[in-house]
């Protein structure tokens, strides 16, 4: 049988090249046509400590993991007891051990593994200047059917400038990997790629949401460095400089969330990124976003927790605070990239929706598909660009917030002639002036809720996918989006009538479009990544769920995959 | 509307303060306007920004573009509207609690970052809004607030020497009770290019009423800024918190952002293309 995927995990000790093998591997075959991610589990070691890339190709577009890995090469054993349940193997998968490290710790050694000892160290001795990470990368391809050229074009860049000798220890490497993987059978070769339509990219989800970010009009960042949403900043620093932007380091995030609040009272669309304890410290000052009409986005970029928690590992826990974290009534809007590629489109859309209705935006992304790359079809340009509303001409007295049928009051930018105002956080008339007069209040907490919760958000709240007359709809949210997506998929080939629900606005609920997804639906099963089903509590709140409701959430680090989702689709 | 203000009072709004009459605040809200209209400053080229506190209602007593952020955030939000806005004239204002407790660690930041903006101080060493409690820059022993009915037992936070150990390339001091000096002052550190720090003893009448005497203890010793920060170090250690003047001037290069406008954003999706 020929199969259209393939799963492979490269494990090691950090220093054992893991990351960079890991990502030759995937584009090598990106570059063959195929299509593929790689996600990355690392301990909590600074350097040196255990990590884990976890590929996956294909001959179709596919942005999550799969249950189980076909192959698993094990440069060496550091720390695998402390992570193997994040690397499950199929039945029958392939464990590659190199005897030079030792025996197959025992955690490895299970009835459903094929243990497969190739002498990597030893083959990699035999060559001059040779890697075992060549050697390695030769023993994957061959098993999967990967032509080495591609491989070779990959070496040759990444050994650019390094000499003629580097590249041949390298083929050689490559060369030697192959021929070690002759006696090994039993793993079904991958389809031939499909001819490539149009041009394709490589990118992470942290990467993607720093484009989006760009796109949507962003040029101004505040950053404080946090695992594992610093990759966002990194890729920010030097790209927003190329169109005119800045990024600015801080010494705190409640310095970076005030300074974007600074930057964006100037007229300069901005943002941060943090992950959940940052976030936290910056919810006050989103609170002053909000009150003073500020619009600021905050990537958001989930890791386990609470508290420090597990900063390298991946987890949907922040709904509760990015959606109840602010004090007093203060409506804004959190969002959730449901993929990988889709972080550029959901923070490019957060932004126009920051601007459009001068408010905070929260997008909820996570480790999972943060850190992660994908092999995705270049993405269409989007419409997306902030455009705030700001007065043409003022007539005096200039009315910063005033009271208007959609809630948005034209915000005159510093330099403008006649529209000096003040922002402030305490409640104020219409002029801006401090009030705390209940006509006051009451109003400008209508008009700050009218704006945001009576915007049209068009159809890019969510994606509805599967069957008209689906029996049964999994609701789901970010980046569970990806399993819960493949597991509709496999029910409905076993004649399962499922829809896919899944929500990219969090908040607020859009309790129509949801209402209308859900239609006809006799069940309906909520998905998420988390310990105490945050976004099935938050849709509770807001909205009846029809016919029987049953939620399945549970925490990471190991995350979700479509067959635990598929079961609970069909009720096993 | 095109005509440039250059009346002081063209400065305020017709809002009248929350202060207690006799507050030091009155003089640097004057001050303030003073210094503006001196430079010929218009308003709508001018953002004033503060935290909470009395003194950081000062913004929305002024015709200018202001922000009353958050406790202890004036800093942060006055430096990133100044690097997204560099052509505008950037100030920031507050009290003691605001800017040396709960936004101290912005303070040591920012008299690091040397962005170009002037900070105000009025130091009455007590939190006035919260009625009467004892702030960083209050004496150890001082027993006014039933928060700390034994005093607070803190050494008194030294703004002074915390600037200029940080980074700050203009210190000065001024009692609000000689508002030349003040509006002298806030003329200069506008006029020099960094972060200029301007610590004004602002007396709280109210819950300080002792404060009515530091008009007999002021002295106007900072006679020349120093240029070294080693005799300004030296001069620091004589300091009684009295002294008024300016401290210290250095030429060091502000902080700022370099955007490079070259390319158009579409070309930032190439680096991902395979």
């Amino acid at each position: 049988m020929i199969r259209s995927t393939v799963s492979i995990a490269l494990t090691g000790s950090g220093g054992a090249g893991v990351m960079t093998a890991g990502q030759m591997l995937l584009d090598a075959a990106a570059q063959a046509g195929y299509y593929g991610l790689m996600g990355r589990t690392l301990g909590p070691q600074i350097r040196g400590g255990e990590s884990a890339a976890m590929i996956r190709l294909s001959n179709r577009p596919v942005q999550g993991l799969d249950d189980g890995h076909d192959i698993l090469l094990a440069f060496d054993w550091g720390n695998i007891d402390r992570f193997i349940k994040e690397l499950p193997l199929v039945p029958g998968g392939i464990v590659i051990a190199d005897p030079h490290h030792g025996q197959v710790p025992a955690v490895m050694d299970q009835d459903h593994h094929r243990i497969v000892n190739i002498p990597l160290h030893d083959l990699a001795k035999t060559i001059p200047g040779g890697r075992v990470n060549m050697i390695g990368l030769g023993l994957i391809a061959e098993l999967i059917g990967l032509d080495h050229a591609h491989l070779l074009d990959r070496v040759a860049k990444q050994l650019t400038g390094k000499g003629e000798q580097a590249l041949a220890a390298s083929k050689a490497g490559l060369d030697a990997g192959a021929e070690a993987a002759a006696g090994i059978t039993g793993l079904d070769p991958l389809a031939e790629p499909q001819p490539r339509t149009g041009d394709r990219w490589s990118i992470t989800g942290n990467d993607a949401a720093g484009l989006g970010a760009i796109q949507g009009g962003v040029r101004f960042c505040a950053a404080y460095p946090i695992t594992p949403a610093t990759d966002i900043l990194e890729w920010l620093a030097p790209n927003l400089p190329r169109v005119g932007g800045s990024l600015v380091q801080c010494e705190d995030e409640l310095a970076s969330i005030n300074m974007i609040i600074g930057s964006s009272f100037g007229g300069v669309p901005s943002v941060t990124a943090t992950s959940g304890p940052g976030l936290a410290l910056m919810t006050e000052s989103l609170g002053l976003a909000v009150a003073s009409e500020t619009p600021v986005v905050v990537i958001n970029v989930q890791r386990g927790g609470p508290s420090t928690g597990i900063p390298t590992k991946s987890e949907q826990v922040d709904l509760n605070i990015a959606v109840n974290g602010l004090h007093g009534d203060a409506p804004h809007v959190v969002t959730a990239p449901l993929s990988i590629g889709d972080c550029l489109f959901t923070t490019q859309w957060s932004v126009h929706l920051a601007e459009a209705m001068q408010t905070a935006v929260i997008v909820l992304s996570d480790q999972v598909i943060g850190q992660s790359r994908a092999i995705i079809d270049k993405p269409a340009d989007l419409a997306f660009v902030g455009k705030r509303l700001v007065p043409e001409r003022i007539e005096a007295p200039y009315r910063r917030y005033a009271i208007t049928a959609d809630g948005l009051s034209p915000m005159a930018l510093p330099g403008q002639e006649g529209g000096m105002y003040t922002a402030d956080g305490l409640e104020h008339n219409e002029t801006g002036h401090p009030s705390t007069q209940i006509e006051h209040h009451q109003e400008q907490l209508d008009k700050r809720r009218r704006k945001v919760e009576g915007f049209d958000y068009g159809d890019h709240w969510g994606v509805v996918e599967g069957d008209d007359d689906a029996d049964i709809a999994v609701v789901t949210w970010g980046s569970s989006a990806e399993p819960a997506r493949e597991a509709v998929q496999r029910a409905r080939t076993q004649g399962f009538k499922v829809r896919l629900v899944a929500a990219r606005l969090i908040a607020p609920v859009p309790v129509a479009r949801l209402t209308a997804a859900l239609d006809g639906v006799s069940r309906v099963l909520v998905v998420e990544q988390n310990h105490g089903g945050q976004y099935f509590r938050h849709l509770r709140a807001h909205m009846d769920l029809p016919g029987k409701v049953e939620t399945y959430h549970r925490p990471g680090p190991f995350t979700l995959r479509p067959r635990e989702i598929l079961q609970r689709i069909l009720g096993q | 509307m095109d005509a440039v203000a250059s009346k002081p009072q063209d400065y305020k709004s017709e809002l009248k303060p929350v202060w207690c009459p006799g507050c030091g605040d009155f003089s640097v809200l004057a001050a303030i306007t003073r210094a503006l209209a001196e430079l010929g400053l218009e308003q709508r080229n001018v953002a004033l920004v503060s935290g909470i506190g009395c003194s950081s209602r000062l913004p929305a007593y002024t015709s200018l573009y202001g922000f009353h952020a958050v406790h202890g955030r004036a800093l942060p939000v006055a430096s990133g509207l100044k690097l997204a806005r560099p052509e505008l004239t950037v100030l920031a204002a507050g009290g003691d609690g605001d800017g040396f407790s709960i936004g101290g660690n912005h303070f040591v930041h920012a008299c690091r970052r040397n962005v170009d903006m002037t900070y105000i101080i009025m130091d009455n060493s007590v939190y006035g809004m919260t009625k009467g409690q004892a702030s960083p820059t209050t004496e150890a022993d001082w027993t006014g607030s039933k928060l700390t009915p034994e005093g607070p037992g803190l050494s008194p936070f030294r703004p002074l020497e915390m600037a200029l150990s940080a980074g700050a390339t203009f210190i000065s001091r001024a009692f609000s009770g000689d508002p030349l000096e003040v509006t002298r002052q806030i003329c200069a550190g506008i006029a020099h290019e960094g972060f200029s720090f301007i610590h004004v003893l602002s007396p709280c009448v109210t819950y300080r009423p002792e404060q009515k005497g530091w008009r007999e203890f002021v002295h106007a010793d900072f006679t020349e800024p120093y240029t070294d920060r080693r005799e300004a170090f030296l001069r620091l250690l004589d300091d009684d918190g009295f002294t008024t003047g300016i401290l210290y001037k250095s030429q060091t290069p502000p902080f700022q952002t370099r955007p490079k406008p070259v390319e158009p954003v579409s070309v930032l999706g190439d680096q991902f293309a395979i």
